[in-house]
Formats: structure tokens, C-alpha cells, sequence
């Protein structure tokens, strides 16, 4: 075999990996990867504009595909400013594979040109990542990448690549498989484990579902159906879970934690027996955590140990892929024909049905005004509750979540971990390539789309048409709340005097912009963007800016303690919760 | 359940070059406890042995152990604490020996099972090893303005009997 160089060794790896998209940015320490990647066609590089952007559309892609997100930067600021986004990556466990060049190895640690520890930068925010040394080592080097990021508890893999590396030669080999005898996710659960489990489920008066991003990132989502039917139970999801149980369905009660709804909140504190499932009790589903759910014995299936027991011990932990725990479940439940209390299921149902009652959805329409939740309803409408919805973070990321109801996985994409303003707009653009026939939204901010804006370049020079629903309230939203809420509404710092015109600024970049200010032509503004399907469209509305989001639960309160709009005029938060964000 | 356990955690890792950083950068990003963290190469020299004395209450610690399993670089690992085991530390004093402390703090040395392995006309420099509370014991015996010097290994330590931790 002819030996070949690093620079091709990589492109071929890629080739043989099935990388169909790789988002990227050149720069002196990459120059010789470029310059293969010119050379053939297999693998497609999408230029950005930003290194941030880069990895936000591959984490996009990877999101509405499930196949991995696959990033290309520079040594030095090409990787610092990707760094956002791969612990965005990492916090949400999305599976990504970013190269980063770095000065030749000799001249590693001298301080050279556009040297930085990436390794080191990096090292807290992905799964894992490799200096490579020796080219003889590239090929397993990038196989393992794959195969770390892709499997067990997904996350981003970083694979720092010095100059001299690729330009060295060697024979290139890729190997079909690796093994790593320091990694080995457990896939299947425990059967004893599994059978306990089922014994407490089905004993349960007062059962809850309680279902997370776990579930879409293992495509677990049929085998949730199945059980959650099987079962009858309600069940709610968090922010990350969406879509994995269809919304519209009945035994669906809506998202829980600090936005969550009244009724799964409510279930949640009540409820005797806690079937969590691919979640991993973050702060801002659980309230305070000595409040949380405090009748319910609990079940935890995860695939990261790690994740069980962490912030609040379980009683029956289950380590395993989530199709393979519940699919097993699932035939012992039919095999022994085992059904679970009717009767207490339906006294639950009826309290569950009066907490419904409560409507804590509701707010007051205007048709003087635009009502940002007016907005995500009547997109859900008009895209028939089909679209890819992506947000990025604030008040408009929670009316996306309560309004537009995902009836399937991996149609909701959103910063949830680490909640990344500017992710929204990049992603829906990564999710787009992913889904070049599919409707794609990017629900946003104000504020957070200034974060992203230079990759409506890239939307254009690729054509990737996506349509953008600004909720424009011309504040820091969420903050705003915040401040009204808890700082006596001192505004410090929330209200954006200058904003640019949106739409001028659309056609600047050679796509479509539309302003909307009256709650009446919002249908009308929706339908026409949607019907330029090979158009991106800036859609620009003028919101009311004194909307907050409700239900909230305060920090520090517990699930019980939620504020409701109209009901809650004085609001106050628990003098302990002031230290928590 | 508050009450915070000494756990001396034994770890098979591979002998990579940012291996330690993974085991250090976990402890400090996390905000657990690190006492003393000793690492070299083994028989094996595509792994290296790291021993880590850590404490916190049964929680913590299975956090900790958790975590360290999730390490890419982690190969295995156990808890010495929670087996029959020994732990060693090795620790060098220095001390001043002048006078009437120099038959003292031979008889001291004998007593703890050190080695004495360099004498001056004014000082003696000690070697000792134990479980890292004989140390102590030994520090706190000798009197305070005769140390010059303290250098510990921090502990390492192995299962008794039959277990063994290898790949
Ligand atoms: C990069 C980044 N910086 C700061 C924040 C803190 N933050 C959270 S929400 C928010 C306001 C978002 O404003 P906007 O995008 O206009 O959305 P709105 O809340 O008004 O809907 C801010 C500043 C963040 N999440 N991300």
C-alpha cells in the first residue's frame, strides 16, 4: 500500500466514517486538510462564518439526524471559539467529532503562533479527547472518536491534530471496529433489577412518568410509547425529553420543572412511585431538592451511572440503554400479564384531571398587541405541528416548549444544559441540512439572535431556507422577568436601546424579512414565509414586552410552589433561592 | 449520613499523557476532596497505578467513584476502604540532632521502625514507612522545633489476600 499523508488520512477516515457534512472554518494548521478536502467531493465542507456556529450546526445536524455532528477548526482562536459550542454539546450529550489543527508538534508548548492547550481548553467539556502524536496512530485515533462520541452516554470528541502530523506519511488502514478495554457502556440492564422494578411500577397507586433527552438520544421513543400505554400512566417530559412521547396525546401533562405546567409539577410532588427515565433530575426540573417529590419511591433507568442517584437518591437504579430497559420491562409485563391498580389509576386521573382544570397555559389574548404565545401557537398551526423547531435561550425558548406540541423525537432542538444564547439559529441550520425537505424554525430572542447573526451568510451561500420567528419584546426577556420578579423591577441592563432594523438586515444578507405588529396579520405573515419554501425568512415580530413566562417556580421553591400568570401579582422567591440561578 | 469518611481509592489507568489531568481536572471541576494522589507506572507499562485519598460521606464518594469509572483512561479501580487491605506511605524527615536530641531521636527513629540515612554533626535524616497515621504519630512525637524537613509520598496501597486489580 502506498503510504499517503495524515491530511488524506483524515479526509478517507471521514469518507469511510460516512461523513456526509463536515462544518468548518480554515486556518494556517488545517491548510493541508483543506487542500485534500478540495481535492474530492464525498465530504462535504460547509463554511461558516464563526467557529461557534460551526459546531452549533453540527450539533444541530446531529440532534435531527442522530448521526454524529463533525467539526473542522483551526489551532488557537478557531478553537476557543468553538469552545462554546462543544460544551453545549456536552452538557445536552450530543455525539460530535471536532478536529481542531494545532502547531507542529515540535513547537508544542513553545508559545508558536496561534498555539493554545486544547487539549487542556477542552478538557472539562467534552467526553474525551486525543493529542495525536504519531501519524501511524491517526486512523484508530479518529475511529475511536467516533466510536467514544456515538456510544454509551453520547458526547463530543475532540481530536487535536498538530501540523506535522499531517503532512507525514504512513499507510492508511481503517479499522472496521475498535475496542477500548477501559470503556465498555453497559447496554442491557440488570434482569433482577428490571423485574424489582416492574414489581414497584405496577404496585404503584399514584404512578409518574418522568422522561428526559435520555430517551431521544438512544431512540428509545417507540419503546415509551409502547410502556406508557401498556401501563396507562401519565407521564410528563422535560425540556430536553420532548417529543419523545407524542404531546398530544392524553396521558401527556406537559413539560415539568420551573416552567413546567401546573398539573405535572403538581403529580410530580404527589405521586407515590417516580419512573425516571433518561432524565437526570437537573435543578431546574427538580425545584429544591429536599421538596422534591416526597411521597415517591423511585425508579431510575440511565445509561451513565453516574447520573443515578447524583442529586437524589433512587431506590431501584437500572443501568442500561433506554429501548433495551424498556423493552424488557415491557415482556415481562406481557409475559406474566401483569396489570397495574385500575382502580386507584383512575382516582389518580381524576386529581390529575383537576389540576388540568387549572389551565396554567392560559394567557390573556390581545388584539391590540402581539402575544409571543399567540405567535408559537399559530405556528404550530400553520405548520400542521410538523416543522423542526429550534430555539435559542430565554423567555421565548419556554413558550416554544409549552406551545408548539412535538408529537415526535427529535423535532425540538434546544440548548437546554447549558442554555446557549446564539445556538438557535445555526442549529436550524445543521438540522436543515439534515432535512433539506423538511420545514425548519428557529424560534428566538432579540437579544439571542444577535449572538449567531453572521451565519445567515452561510444560510445563503449553501441555501439551507429556514424560517426565523423573532419574538422581539426589545428586551433581555428572561432576565427582565427575573429582575421585575425578584430585583423590585430594577431593569439593570435588560432593555436593548438600539436594536438594528431586522429586516433591512435579512435582505442585507440576500434572504427574506418580513416585520409583523399586529396580532391579526400573524397568520397571514406565517403562511406567506412558509409558502417561500426556497427562501429564508426573517420574520420580525413585534411583541408585547411585558409578557413573562408562567407557570414558574421560583428558585428554591419547591414543585408544589409554582406562580401562576394573572394569580400571582406579588411575587417573591425563598430567601435561600436568591443564591440559586 | 454527614459524617465524612477517609476513602483511599486505587486506580488502573492507561499511561497516557493527559491521564493524570483527567483524574486532577475531575477533582477540581467537581469540588471533591483530593489528600494526597500518587501515581507511577506498573509491570504493565501501557498502564500506570494511581492511588488517591479522598474523603466525603457514602454519597460523595460513590459519586467519586463514578465519575473516575466514566474516564475514558480509567481502566478499573477500587475502593481499599472498602476491603481488607494495606495502605503504605513513605515519608522523610529531617531533623536537628544536636545535643541530647541526638540520642532521642534514634531511640524515636527505632521505635517507629525508621532508617536512619544520613547523620550530620547537627541533623539525622529519617526514613519511614507505615500507614499514614503512624506517620503522624511520629511527627507529633517528635518535637516540633527539631523538624527542618517533611517529604511523604502520600499513600498507596493493595487488597489483601486473593484480590487482585489487574487487567
Ligand atoms: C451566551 C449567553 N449569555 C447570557 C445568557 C443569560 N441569558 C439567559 S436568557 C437571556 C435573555 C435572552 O433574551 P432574548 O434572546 O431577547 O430572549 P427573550 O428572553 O427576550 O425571549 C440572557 C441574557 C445566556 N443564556 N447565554
Amino acid at each position: 500500500m502506498e503510504p499517503i499523508t495524515g491530511a488524506e488520512i483524515l479526509v478517507r477516515c471521514l469518507k469511510d466514517e460516512g461523513v456526509e457534512y463536515l462544518f468548518g472554518y480554515p486556518g494556517g494548521s488545517v491548510l493541508h486538510i483543506y487542500d485534500e478536502l478540495y481535492k474530492q467531493e464525498d465530504v462535504k465542507h460547509i463554511l461558516v462564518r464563526h467557529e461557534q456556529g460551526a459546531v452549533h450546526a453540527a450539533d444541530g445536524y446531529s440532534r435531527a439526524s442522530g448521526k454524529p455532528g463533525v467539526v473542522l477548526v483551526t489551532s488557537g482562536p478557531g478553537v476557543t471559539n468553538a469552545v462554546t459550542g462543544i460544551a453545549t454539546a456536552y452538557m445536552d450529550s450530543i455525539p460530535l467529532v471536532v478536529f481542531t489543527g494545532q502547531v507542529p508538534t515540535a513547537l508544542i508548548g513553545n508559545d508558536a503562533f496561534q498555539e493554545v492547550d486544547t487539549v487542556g481548553i477542552t478538557r472539562p467539556c467534552v467526553k474525551h479527547n486525543f493529542l495525536v502524536k504519531d501519524v501511524r496512530l491517526l486512523a484508530e485515533t479518529v475511529k475511536k472518536a467516533f466510536y467514544i462520541a456515538m456510544t454509551g452516554r453520547p458526547g463530543p470528541v475532540l481530536v487535536d491534530l498538530p501540523k506535522d502530523i499531517t503532512i507525514t506519511k504512513t499507510e492508511y488502514h481503517y479499522p472496521k471496529k475498535v475496542k477500548l478495554r477501559s470503556y465498555n457502556p453497559t447496554v442491557k440492564g440488570h434482569a433482577g433489577q428490571i423485574r424489582k422494578a416492574v414489581d414497584m411500577i405496577l404496585s404503584a397507586k399514584r404512578p409518574m412518568l418522568y422522561t428526559g433527552g435520555g430517551v431521544i438520544l438512544s431512540d428509545g421513543s417507540a419503546e415509551l410509547v409502547e410502556l406508557t400505554q401498556l401501563l396507562g400512566y401519565p407521564i410528563t417530559q422535560t425540556l430536553m425529553g420532548l417529543g419523545a412521547y407524542p404531546a398530544t396525546d392524553k396521558q401527556f401533562i406537559g413539560m415539568l420543572g420551573m416552567h413546567g405546567t401546573y398539573e405535572a409539577n403538581m403529580a410530580m410532588h404527589e405521586c407515590d412511585t417516580l419512573i425516571a427515565i433518561g432524565a437526570r433530575f437537573d435543578d431546574r426540573v427538580t425545584g429544591k431538592i429536599d421538596k422534591f417529590c416526597p411521597t415517591a419511591r423511585i425508579v431510575h433507568v440511565d445509561i451513565d451511572p453516574s447520573s443515578i442517584s447524583k442529586n437524589v437518591k433512587v431506590d431501584i437504579p437500572i443501568v442500561g440503554s433506554v429501548p433495551n430497559v424498556l423493552r424488557a420491562m415491557i415482556n415481562v409485563i406481557r409475559d406474566e400479564k401483569l396489570k397495574p391498580d385500575t382502580e386507584a389509576l383512575t382516582q389518580w386521573w381524576r386529581q390529575i384531571d383537576e389540576w388540568r382544570k387549572m389551565e396554567s397555559l392560559r394567557y390573556r389574548p390581545s388584539t391590540e398587541v402581539i402575544k409571543p404565545q399567540f405567535v408559537v401557537e399559530k405556528l404550530y398551526q400553520v405548520t400542521e405541528g410538523q416543522a423542526i423547531i429550534t430555539s435559542d435561550v430565554g423567555q421565548h425558548q419556554m413558550w416554544a416548549a409549552q406551545y408548539y406540541l412535538f408529537d415526535r423525537p427529535r423535532q425540538w432542538i434546544n440548548s437546554g444544559g447549558l442554555g446557549t444564547m446564539g445556538f438557535g439559529l445555526p442549529a436550524a441550520m445543521g438540522a436543515k441540512f439534515a432535512f433539506p425537505d423538511q420545514d425548519v424554525a428557529c424560534i428566538t430572542g432579540d437579544g439571542s439572535i444577535q449572538m449567531m447573526l453572521q451565519e445567515l451568510a452561510t444560510m445563503k451561500q449553501y441555501n439551507t431556507p429556514v424560517k426565523i420567528i423573532n419574538l422581539n419584546n426589545g428586551y433581555l426577556g428572561m432576565v427582565r422577568q427575573w429582575q421585575e420578579f425578584f430585583y423590585q423591577k430594577r431593569y439593570s441592563m435588560t432593555y436593548f436601546e438600539a436594536l438594528p432594523n431586522f429586516v433591512m438586515l435579512a435582505e442585507a444578507y440576500g434572504h427574506v424579512g418580513m416585520k409583523i405588529e399586529r396580532p391579526g396579520d400573524v397568520e397571514g405573515a406565517l403562511r406567506e414565509a412558509f409558502a417561500m419554501k426556497d427562501r429564508t425568512v426573517f420574520l420580525d415580530f413585534v411583541t408585547d414586552p411585558s409578557e413573562n413566562v408562567f407557570p414558574m417556580i421560583p428558585a428554591g421553591g419547591g414543585q408544589n410552589e409554582m406562580l401562576l400568570a394573572e394569580r400571582d401579582d406579588m411575587v417573591s422567591t425563598h430567601e435561600e433561592g436568591m443564591v440559586l440561578v | 449520613m454527614n459524617n465524612s469518611n477517609r476513602h483511599v481509592i486505587s486506580i488502573l489507568m492507561e499511561n497516557e499523557s493527559g491521564a493524570l489531568s483527567r483524574v486532577a481536572n475531575l477533582f477540581s471541576a467537581r469540588g471533591y476532596n483530593i489528600e494526597s494522589l500518587t501515581v507511577a507506572p506498573t509491570d504493565d507499562p501501557t498502564l500506570s497505578r494511581l492511588t488517591l485519598v479522598t474523603s466525603g460521606n457514602e454519597q460523595v464518594i460513590e459519586q467519586i467513584v463514578k465519575q473516575l469509572n466514566k474516564l475514558i483512561d480509567v481502566v478499573k479501580l477500587i475502593d481499599l476502604s472498602e476491603t481488607d487491605s494495606i495502605e503504605r506511605e513513605l515519608m522523610l524527615i529531617k531533623t536537628k540532632a544536636l545535643g541530647e536530641q541526638r540520642a532521642e531521636m534514634m531511640r524515636l527513629s527505632e521505635i517507629f521502625g525508621g532508617h536512619i540515612l544520613d547523620v550530620t554533626d547537627s541533623t539525622y535524616t529519617i526514613e519511614l514507612t507505615g500507614p499514614g497515621g503512624k506517620l503522624d504519630s511520629f511527627l507529633r512525637a517528635v518535637e516540633k522545633d527539631a523538624i527542618l524537613e517533611v517529604v511523604r509520598s502520600g499513600a498507596t496501597g493493595i487488597a489483601l489476600g486473593q484480590k487482585a486489580l489487574h487487567v
